[in-house]
């Protein structure tokens, strides 16, 4: 009986049009919403990351007030990086075996190596020489829990004389220009995971990497814009208009880039139209529809352009009160239009069959290993974490030391 | 420029060409080791695999579509019911182009109703609008660059020395990553065991001496399955290759499939 009922299933199941392999005729895809959120978290790591790289290594100076904001922001997300790949192994108590035994010609074994390089090596690292000056005046200036916390991550090195912290930041600038290509080298490595896949034409593509980079920096700065935001909004704080103007202006430059380079690959795939390219249009037209047009080119690229546009053309004519509402809107809606463009490409690669003939529609499930629960749950966790992190880490309470961003600037 | 050689350096330059030969020898030793502990496959003790060469051709013009292979692999196998196929056949339509089209033929209509397990139902389109109609068996294409192999994070898929390319369920961590390369569906994730699975040649069979369980019941000998190392006076494997022009599935993408097919058509992919 239950026999007849699973074939029977199999047959009818409303979701498949066209022919699709047997193998490829499941009820939901193989990588579903926690492969959609896991590129988008690490990609906000890398944009986070660059965001706050301007500051140190190309001495943006109107940065600085979100120099720390972002990094921390890197990090909460960072430490939430691997855990929708680790959720969604079929045996995740082996994942260990990444790292143990990798195989080398893999994208996906590579990037547990790229992923512990970038968290220990650098940003773990850059945060410590940039804040041990600090744990040492806080070790001493805060009791109980928090204080011993401070002391702690001093790690010992309570030298605070002019030498030491000259090296501080040495060490903090090296490792920042360390970072950057680490930063693209992480998110492109997530890029190069799809793009390498040549048997689906949606994913396997050269541009890949670069668009998750681009697109990465793009949301990562976005992000930042967010946090900062919504973090002076909580506490009651005017904002520093010089750096969100500035923030604006390299959201605005990094969103043009992405752009044109995603552009430039919807052209190339029209005009090559290469095998498979009539389902790929499928996709673009009928599957993709809302989430694609709408919300990836609509909502997170072309509305932003505009607006943030307009802020490089009139920048002075714009009252500074509809500024902030421009700026943290666009900031939104980019979040919100590289979450799609997750979607598009990991989902997209999956709603068509590997044999051209066949599409197939996908209903999200609330609960289970599929179920788009799990998925919000880590995408709320990095935001948990940087509360926690913020409230350490960039207390009011705690002013940091005479930071020295001038010597940063000369070292 | 002086450049002089003397004791000192050219006894070093010797001590690290020695060491070096002994680290590949040793890395050599130690991966065979590995693999001979860690690989688990389902050959009995004893068989050796670099003694044979597996294959399997499929002579599409053959196939009768009675789907008894699809049913046997499942049998003998294990794979789960539902949509979980280590080997099963399409059937192609090809639709006589409207009168007055200009074309040579209409647009393939291909289907395969459970893996075509239980044979397939009559065609929707009446006989005299039908061109050509064939069915075509699927199964792992023994890639020869195999992209399944070349992209798994642990290495648990590998192709053994007699050509088989075989999943280690002890090792395989489930993250679907080669169903997603293979360009011929011919993966799939197990949903009892969590791990990626595919043909095997019926492994724990060819091991042993027998046939695959779909060569075995295939009543139209559609299927030609034999020992590349080991051919026999007249190899009904030998003489399929030798016999037909043969090709193989989606050639573009540089996989150099080891199944062969002969009577495929365009449509075919």
């Amino acid at each position: 009986m239950m026999n007849e009922v699973t074939n029977s299933v199999v047959e009818a199941l409303p979701q498949f049009q066209g022919y699709v392999y047997p193998n490829e005729a499941n009820f939901h895809p193989v990588w579903s919403t926690l492969i959609v959120v896991y590129p988008y978290i690490t990609g906000l790591v890398a944009g986070a990351f660059i965001m706050a790289s301007l500051v140190r290594v190309f001495d943006v100076k109107a940065l600085a007030p979100v120099y720390r904001l972002s990094m921390l922001t890197a990090l909460a997300f960072l430490l939430c990086a691997t855990l929708p790949l680790l959720c969604h192994l079929g045996h995740p108590e082996r994942c260990y075996e990444i790292m143990m035994t990798p195989h080398m010609t893999s994208p996906m074994a590579i990037f547990g190596f790229v992923y512990a390089w970038y968290l220990m090596a650098v940003l773990l690292l850059e945060l410590w020489f940039d804040y041990r000056q600090d744990f040492v005046k806080w070790s001493k200036t805060t009791a109980g829990f928090k204080g011993f916390l401070y002391r702690v991550l001093t790690l010992g090195v309570t030298d605070v004389s002019e030498k030491s912290v000259r090296l501080d930041m040495k060490m903090e600038w090296i490792l920042s220009i360390v970072g950057i290509p680490s930063a693209f080298l992480l998110h492109g490595y997530v890029g190069f995971i799809f793009g390498s896949i040549k048997a689906n034409p949606w994913w396997g593509n050269v541009l890949m990497p670069i668009m998750f980079i681009l697109s990465a920096i793009v949301s990562g700065i976005a992000l930042c814009v967010f946090n900062y935001i919504v973090l002076n909004w909580i506490r009651r704080r005017p904002l520093d208009m010089r750096c969100l103007d500035a923030m604006a202006m390299f959201l605005f430059y990094a969103l043009v880039m992405d752009a044109v380079v995603e552009g430039l690959d919807v052209l190339h795939r029209g005009y090559a139209a290469e095998e498979g390219f009539a389902v790929l249009q499928t996709m673009i037209h009928e599957k993709l529809f809302y989430t694609l047009n709408i919300g990836q080119v609509g909502v997170g690229t072309l509305v932003p352009l505009l607006l943030l546009g307009l802020l490089q053309v009139l920048p002075r004519r714009v009252p500074e009160a509809t500024r902030r509402v421009m700026i943290f809107c666009s900031g939104a809606m980019i979040l919100l239009g590289v979450l799609m463009m997750r979607w598009n490409v990991v989902m997209g690669g999956q709603f068509f069959s590997k044999s051209f003939r066949g599409v197939m529609s996908y209903k999200m499930e609330f609960a289970g290993q599929e179920g788009w629960l799990i998925s919000a749950v880590i995408m709320c966790l990095p935001f948990i974490i940087l509360t926690v992190l913020v409230k350490l880490f960039l207390s009011e309470r705690l002013q940091p030391c005479e930071h020295v961003l001038e010597k940063s600037s000369k070292a | 420029m002086n450049h002089t050689i003397n004791r000192r350096s050219s006894l070093l330059r010797m001590g690290a060409a020695m060491a070096g030969l002994l680290t590949v020898s040793f890395a050599r030793a130690a991966k065979a080791a590995v693999q001979t502990v860690f690989v688990s496959t389902t050959a009995p003790k004893g068989y050796d695999p670099t003694k044979h060469k597996w294959l399997m051709c499929i002579d599409a013009s053959k196939c009768i579509g009675c789907g008894l292979c699809a049913e046997a692999c499942k049998k003998e196998n294990g794979v789960p019911e539902g949509p979980y196929y280590r080997t099963w056949i399409e059937r192609y339509i090809i639709p006589k182009p409207k009168p007055g089209s200009d074309l040579t033929r209409g647009e393939a209509i291909v289907d395969s109703p459970n893996g075509g397990m239980h044979g397939f139902p009559e065609p929707t389109l009446p006989k005299d609008k039908i061109e050509h109609a064939f069915f075509v068996p699927k199964l792992c294409n023994l890639c020869e660059n195999p992209p399944c192999i070349q992209v798994c994070p642990v290495g648990a898929t590998f192709t053994a020395p007699d050509g088989a390319v075989l999943i280690d369920p002890n090792y395989c961590i489930g993250c679907a990553f080669c169903i997603q390369a293979c360009p011929y569906g011919a993966r799939f994730l197990n949903p009892a065991t969590k791990t990626a699975e595919k043909c095997t040649l019926c492994y724990h069979r060819i091991s042993r001496g027998l046939k695959p369980a779909c060569v075995e019941v295939c009543p139209a000998e559609a299927r030609i399955f034999g020992d590349l190392k080991n051919l026999a006076a007249d190899d009904p494997l030998q003489k399929f290759y030798e016999k037909n022009r043969v090709q193989v599935l989606k050639p573009h993408l540089g996989t150099e499939p080891r199944v062969l097919y002969a009577g495929l058509d365009k449509e075919v992919r």
